[in-house]
């Protein structure tokens, strides 16, 4: 029996500007079902922090608890990680992040970690525009405990076994738009020419950026009438192309479509997107509820950059924490001394 | 680009790049894989089968495998194929009852051989077998040719030789040696059925410069004079020696008079170092025996005293291209003298046929040279064939295994009265490695190991005697390891479409990045538009049919696949395969004898 991925690679493989290859921002070798979509959202990690000269051990992963979450373990193995608990990954994100503000958070969950177990702390972690990247491989279904049906499955679809979803789905994208998320976007694990980009803009982006990646799981829910399937999501997906041109890049690409609109990052990169519609306006929480709506009668799912605020206030802002990590203060100036807690205390009565 | 046709053999035989380059076309991953199990006499089998010289060619092959190696195209060497060869011959057990045997009864077709080196021995290899009645001569006392007379001993011990020689003598062989032919009118009035030439390039090229008539006796020809060593009429050389020549021949030389009494030789060559043709191993070989090599020097005269050799005067120059890449030798006006009690000249060899009358009908073209078809390598004259080095010029000892073969079969086709021209197809086997989750019957994990040197005997004992190989070769453990580097070319990626559902599970895996999918285009436009864009023209693109979901191709390039198999294992549907693709020349006597023989190596 032998599993290993051999350490030769293609000879002209490029080089970033770090002087690192690809390689080093690859992982573990999965152990996830042959197929699986999430393993295509693994390589578009690599792929975007690789672009975007992101030096590995300046990145943090967070999950939490199902197949989606396993998959922190296969890329960016240089990185920091931390494998938490089930539907608790934004506590712990946000834990970090209030910590270490310098390091770049990527949350990985599922529709069961994020939908089922983990809304409640979901919806506060949007709330809160924790500084973060929180992808969801959404597959519906529990691929890990044999597929049951997940919160994020659609009415009247059957599972692998043929049982029907009475319940009603919970879209992830549009509860984020809802709840005041800075950065909703929406994509398919099979279509890396926009997943990638989108992740780099995720990344770019100063606040709590969400993408629901619909990411299929092969193993069971692939068949015929999933409405999360490689195939239904192929013929359903109506993508609206992302190019992510990073800061200092000239830009030089043209294209035909009328309907493009370009957002500047807050770090000066620019993500252009070619909308469906000339009318629909990416800033505009009723627009990005109402576009998302419009497609999904239309048995279409829109993907692309749904949603972005471009300049709002990040937890750290809101809260006025102190500009450096904790971890590059003084033990002095972390802990002032009782005089200052009696002074504190004093201003509470 | 249109969907690639694998049903075509040569599609897949193409990636098998060792196989491919090889004249012979030898199964050079199946017999690795052979050696790497311990089974010796299988792996030389195989050998045998398709090169007819495992051992001789496993110590002295031009291995053109060894450049087109895959692995140096990811790595930094080639696989040791050659020297893995040596390992299956040193260490199989006996093979005589595995050898095919002329019948009781013959066909009563007489066949004259003339020559008796690798050429003719496949001739004789591939055709008593069938009945035929061979004929074999040579002016020599044994057989082997060239094997025997220009090789030296140090390089190939003459128990191997011998062993490979005797097992096609033994098959009822009818030896004329120590025969020189000096008439092919005369053997053809003997009523043979066909005649085959393999008499080789025999002649050496001479240097016709200044004082080249007056010092004769201390001036040699490269060839003859190491079949004079060879056969034991010289066993002594001056002190001071110069070789003339860059090729292997003159590599030859200047080690085996380092043997024989020369503490001083050097080696000159006309032109810069990277031109050079001996096999850059040889050249090491013979630096490693402390022999200077000393470029871009042109022999100017020879300088004696009253006859006696004193050494050689050479004009110093510098190798210069012109705008279409023609080069020239400019002398730079520096004028060099070596010392040298005896001078070798090596610099090339010529065919040579004053024994074949003109009026036979054998048509003779440019250089003298004898007309003789490529494929075939039938004469003008219908029944003689010509093979070797004797059919188109010098050219190494697998070659001449690959014409004996192709003329085996015209000859064959000719004696039953069927076209020379139609050749038979190769035999082709194509069966699935899969054994259940992650594991193949082919070990697909790849080495990361560098080439493993072969070890030499200590330079003090092989320059005391020319007799000592100086090549040990490897032991069965570093043989195992260095058969581990093999990234098994010939276990190919098999893609069906109608089973793919696009998940990019493949692509994600590949280490190489090999695997696209992508809009169809023209093959120059695609080769640019991959991930890694294909810039090895040498290497074939894999283009599947368009798919189902998105009408694109999957599209992967050949050029640096590493047969890891980790496409197979992320597939989800099994529309990649690792398939064991075995390729077998067809040899005289039809296929169905030939399809039995690659059962038995799987």
């Amino acid at each position: 029996m032998t599993y290993v991925k051999p350490s030769f690679r293609h000879p002209e493989a490029p080089i970033n500007e770090l002087g690192r290859s690809r390689q080093d921002y690859e992982g573990g070798l999965s152990t996830l079902c042959a197929g699986c979509g999430h393993d295509s959202i693994s390589a578009a990690i690599i792929d975007a922090c690789f672009e975007l000269n992101i030096e590995p051990h300046k990145v943090a992963k967070l999950s939490g608890i199902g197949c989606s979450s396993k998959t922190p373990a296969y890329f960016l193995s240089g990185s920091h990680s931390f494998n938490s608990v089930h539907g608790r990954m934004p506590s712990v994100a946000t834990g970090a992040n209030l910590a270490n503000r310098d390091l770049i958070y990527i949350g990985i969950s599922g529709d069961g970690d994020t939908a089922s177990i983990g809304l409640g702390q979901f919806a506060h972690v949007v709330r809160r525009n924790l500084n973060m990247t929180y992808i969801v491989e959404n597959n519906g279904c529990y691929g890990l405990t044999k597929g049951q049906d997940s919160a994020t499955m659609d009415t009247g679809t059957p599972n692998k076994k043929g049982d029907i979803n009475m319940y009603s789905p919970i879209d992830l994208a549009r509860l984020a738009i809802e709840i005041g998320a800075t950065f909703v976007g929406r994509s398919f694990s099979g279509d890396k020419q926009q997943l990638v980009p989108l992740i780099k803009a995720a990344i770019s982006h100063r606040g709590f950026a969400l993408l629901d990646v619909v990411s299929p799981c092969v193993t069971f829910n692939n068949h015929s009438e999933s409405t999360k399937s490689y195939e239904y999501v192929r013929g359903a997906n109506t993508g609206m192309p992302v190019d992510f041109v990073p800061m200092r890049q000239e830009i030089t690409a043209t294209y035909d479509s009328g309907a493009t609109c370009e957002v500047c990052m807050h770090d000066g990169s620019v993500v252009r997107l070619y909308k469906q519609d000339n009318d629909y306006d990416i800033e505009d929480r009723q627009s990005a509820l109402e576009a998302t709506s419009h497609f999904k009668k239309e048995g279409k799912i829109l993907t692309g950059l749904l949603y972005i605020q471009r300049d709002s206030e990040e937890l750290h802002d809101v809260l006025g924490t102190a500009r450096r990590p904790l971890n590059s203060m003084t033990e002095r100036q972390l802990c002032p001394g009782s005089r200052f807690l009696d002074s504190i205390n004093a201003g509470l009565r | 680009m249109k969907a690639t046709n694998t049903n075509d053999p040569e599609y897949f035989h193409k990636v098998v790049d060792c196989q491919y380059a090889c004249p012979a076309h030898t199964p050079v991953p199946e017999y690795i894989r052979l050696i790497a199990a311990g089974r010796y006499t299988d792996a030389y089998m195989v050998n045998w089968e398709s090169n007819v010289f495992p051992g001789i060619l496993g110590r002295t092959c031009d291995r053109p495998c060894e450049p087109v190696c895959r692995r140096a195209r990811v790595d930094e060497e080639a696989v040791a194929i050659c020297r893995l060869k040596r390992v299956a011959a040193d260490n199989k057990d006996d093979v005589a009852h595995l050898l095919p045997r002329a019948p009781a009864v013959g066909n009563n077709k007489r066949i004259a051989l003339i020559g008796a080196g690798p050429a003719s021995l496949t001739v004789a290899r591939d055709l008593a077998p069938l009945g035929y009645q061979i004929d074999l001569y040579d002016d020599q006392p044994l057989g082997g040719g060239f094997m025997r007379s220009q090789i030296p001993i140090f390089r190939l011990p003459p128990e191997v030789l011998d062993e490979e020689v005797n097992f096609i003598l033994n098959m009822g062989i009818k030896q004329h040696f120590q025969t020189y032919v000096s008439s092919l009118k005369s053997i053809l009035e003997q009523g043979y059925h066909a005649v085959f030439v393999g008499t080789g390039a025999p002649r050496g090229s001479d240097l016709d410069i200044p004082g080249r008539e007056a010092c004769g006796a201390s001036i040699h020809v490269g060839i003859d004079w190491l079949a004079s060593v060879a056969f034991e009429h010289v066993a002594k050389i001056g002190k001071r020696v110069l070789v003339l020549g860059g090729g292997n021949t003159a590599m030859d030389c200047c080690r085996t008079a380092r043997r024989v009494g020369g503490e001083d030789v050097k080696v000159v060559v006309r032109s810069e170092f990277s031109r050079m043709k001996a096999s850059p191993w040889e050249i090491e070989d013979a630096v490693a025996e402390d022999i200077p090599i000393i470029n871009n020097h042109v022999p100017k005269e020879f300088v004696h005293e009253d006859g006696v050799l004193k050494g050689m005067r050479f004009t110093v120059v510098d190798v210069v291209y012109d705008a279409r890449g023609k080069r020239e030798l400019v002398p730079t006006g520096e004028e060099v003298f070596f010392e040298a009690d005896e001078v070798i000249i090596a610099i090339g060899q010529d065919n040579s046929f004053p024994w074949i009358e003109r009026d036979l009908g054998i048509e003779f073209g440019k250089w003298d040279m004898p007309a003789v078809d490529k494929t075939t390598f039938q004469s003008s004259l219908k029944k003689v064939f010509f093979g070797g080095d004797a059919a188109f010029g010098p050219e190494n000892i697998i070659t001449a295994v690959a014409h004996g073969h192709q003329a085996a079969i015209s000859i064959d086709l000719y004696l039953n009265g069927q076209r020379v021209e139609k050749r038979p197809a190769p035999g082709v086997n194509l069966v699935s490695q899969k054994m259940g989750v992650h594991e193949w019957s082919y070990d697909s994990e790849v080495s990361m190991d560098d080439r493993y040197p072969v070890p030499h005997v200590a330079k003090e004992k092989a320059l005391l005697d020319r007799k000592v190989e100086v090549e040990l070769g490897f032991d069965p453990a570093v043989a195992y390891q260095e058969a581990e580097r093999c990234l098994n070319c010939d276990v190919q990626t098999v893609f069906t479409t109608a089973k793919c559902i696009e998940c990019d599970g493949c692509v994600d895996i590949c280490p190489t990045d090999c695997i696209n999918f992508i809009t169809n285009n023209d093959e120059p436009e695609l080769r640019q538009s991959l991930r890694r864009p294909a810039r090895n023209e040498d290497q074939d693109l894999y283009v599947s049919s368009t798919l189902a979901q998105t009408q694109r191709v999957m599209v992967k390039d050949e050029n640096v696949c590493l047969h890891c198999g980790l496409c197979a294992e992320r597939c989800p549907t099994g529309a990649w395969d690792m398939q064991r693709f075995f390729y077998s020349v067809t040899k005289a006597g039809g296929s169905c004898k030939q399809s039995s023989q690659s059962m038995t190596s799987s």
